[in-house]
């Protein structure tokens, strides 16, 4: 754009590399192998676009020696050294906030951690975004306009105007929705969805003045349309977010991961920035198809997952009814025996694993049970825990190797030739009645079909709870199951002394 | 760069980030998350335009405080991001023997 600030194409170029190894970064995790490699790529990517934008864009001051001479000589000149060191020591603080943070980080903690990283990209693209409106010029976004009476008029251009409404509209979304996200993940606020009445009408009505808003602010840059569609876009994160429940944080983690890049993207068509709008997209595309995914692995729509309310006491009605039939009580020692004597032991994990904390003690088991022959496999269903890939990262913490871990996909035949299928902390992943009951809420689910085994031995604190669909899991009462009451943690320690 | 130009890398982009994201491995979800936060990060480049900007007028001053504040929020996520998916990648081993 003729207004927009002359670049040289080193910059430009610098830029476009920063955006290729982005790229490599998300293509190195194609493979456990090569994902440091990528990530190393990912930090090389980084230094190279903020170097390249301190260069063109720390204000460079004439010494005064020279300022008034004929000649001012280039090689004096120097950055200003006050900006470099509030520049310098911004970056110094939130590197410093940054490392200890993921150095300190319990690996079960890394959904809430996700989504707080998630909020401070969000509440970053609101600050520049609001920076852009507030100081146009420096920006390269604005035309001056000198009348022959009165002050200049600084006229941001058009497409501008749209591209900044947008990148705070999205920024705002995520970054309330991200802090939701982050209360409930975090156990400040009830994982239960809260559902107000008419929240779909407020809602509609919400993005609809956002929409129109945005359209206004073409024709007329007055700064309430830009605070108000800020603060709208506030309101409606937090509402989105709000009536989502526990187990659905899958998917409105990934949504989160996806509005931050469509964030970045928005905010780098305004700065005609190819690094930005590269990971942008790259980001938002990521975070889509991870929603997609989760989405898949539920076997409900997109929609339905945003509209909320799933696995509220509403649907709880039909978990009462069936729990008086009979079912088998194991002991530790039961289990032990069993999975002892056994030629293959699959574990299933869930989101109870990671609030046990048992993955150790879990892993300490499967080493017992190699040493007495047995062949251990870890099946994984792509919405256990609470993020995408929540357990195969705690079963890595654990020192589990990836290569005993497995997809719903890879392992779902191999149940029928297994001796024990061990399920601690997942329940609705494991409900044969998604295959069979249509009345059920979570029918056509795809589910691990760990019945198939010769027996399962199902860890569970008590028979009262359902999980969180809200559905009795016809697992409970076949005759192959036999149920393990305690805390998973212990009842995993206990199978460990009982093997020994 | 006009207009067009920049919504055809947009556009390329989205094409590219579609097919290398399949591409993951399920396994390596949760770090996939973390590194797109970390590199999301580079928003970081408009917030340091803003706090090398000179303070122009009444606006530019605000501007200039917002921008130094937005490369603070995104220094904690460049630098967490990149170090919380080291440290998880750095757990994914392959069976010894």
């Amino acid at each position: 754009m003729e207004h927009a600030v002359a670049v040289s194409p080193w910059v430009s170029l610098a830029y476009l590399v920063a955006g290729v190894c982005f790229i490599l970064a998300l293509r190195g995790l194609s493979s456990p192998v090569t994902s440091q490699r990528g990530n190393r790529f990912g930090m090389i990517g980084m230094a190279i676009a903020v170097v390249t934008t301190l260069v063109t864009h720390l204000p460079v001051v004439v010494p005064p020696f020279d300022a008034g001479g004929g000649r001012i000589d280039d090689r004096w000149n120097f950055w200003d050294p006050l900006v470099v060191v509030e520049i310098l020591g911004a970056i110094g603080l939130g590197a410093a906030i940054g490392i200890v943070t993921a150095r300190r980080i319990a690996m079960t903690a890394m959904p809430q951690l996700v989504a707080a990283f998630h909020s401070l990209v969000g509440l970053a693209a609101v600050l520049v975004a609001a920076a852009a409106f507030l100081n146009p010029l420096a920006f390269g976004i604005a035309q001056v306009i000198r009348p022959i009476y009165g002050p200049d008029l600084i006229t941001i251009l058009p497409v501008s105007r749209i591209e900044m409404a947008l990148g705070v509209a999205i920024g705002a979304i995520t970054f309330s929705g991200s802090v939701i996200a982050f209360l409930k993940l975090n156990g400040n606020m009830s994982g239960k969805p809260i559902l107000l009445p008419g929240r779909h009408v407020i809602n509609l009505a919400l993005l609809a003045s956002i929409l129109g808003l945005i359209a206004y602010f073409v024709t007329d840059q007055s700064p309430w349309i830009f605070w108000t569609i800020t603060v709208l876009s506030f309101v409606i994160g937090f509402l989105l977010i709000v009536p989502i429940g526990g187990a659905d944080m899958p998917v409105v983690v990934s949504m989160l991961n996806s509005y931050s890049g469509w964030a970045a993207a928005a905010m780098g068509f305004t700065l005609h920035n190819t690094a930005m709008i590269v990971t942008g997209a790259l980001v938002g595309s990521s975070g889509a198809i991870l929603s997609y995914i989760m989405c898949r692995a539920m076997n409900r729509s997109f929609i339905s997952v945003i509209a909320g309310g799933f696995g509220g006491d509403s649907s709880g009605g039909a978990a009462a009814a069936a729990s008086d039939r009979p079912w088998k009580r194991g002991s530790a020692e039961d289990a032990a025996f069993l999975m002892s004597q056994a030629e293959q032991v699959i574990i299933v994990p869930g989101y109870g694993m990671a609030v046990a904390q048992a993955q150790h003690a879990l892993r300490e088991m499967g080493d017992k049970l190699k040493a007495h022959g047995v062949r251990v496999k870890y099946a994984i269903h792509p919405v256990a825990g609470r993020m995408p890939g929540h357990m195969n990262v705690l079963l890595a913490e654990a020192n589990v190797p990836y290569d005993e871990v497995f997809e719903l996909e890879d392992i779902n035949s191999e149940f029928a030739q297994t001796d024990v299928a061990f399920v601690i902390g997942a329940n609705d992943v494991t409900n044969p009645a998604a295959k069979t009951d249509k009345s059920s809420p979570i029918y056509g689910m795809p589910v691990l079909d760990v019945e198939k085994a010769k027996t399962v031995l199902f860890i569970k604190r008590s028979m009262g709870g359902v999980g969180y669909a809200g559905v009795d899991n016809e697992l409970f009462y076949r005759d192959n199951t036999m149920m393990l009451l305690a805390d998973a943690k212990k009842m995993v320690e206990e199978i460990v002394k009982s093997l020994d | 760069m006009d207009f067009i130009s920049i919504l055809s890398i947009f556009v390329l982009a989205c094409f590219v980030g579609y097919y290398v994201v399949w591409s993951v491995t399920p396994a390596l979800h949760t770090p996939l998350m973390a590194v797109t936060n970390a590199i999301s990060s580079v928003i970081i480049v408009g917030a340091l335009i803003a706090a090398a900007a000179a303070g122009l007028g009444n606006g530019g001053t605000v501007s200039k405080w917002l921008g130094l504040l937005a490369v603070v929020l995104a220094s904690v996520n460049i630098f967490g991001g990149f170090a919380v998916t080291a440290r998880m990648l750095a757990m994914y081993k392959k069976k010894v023997r």
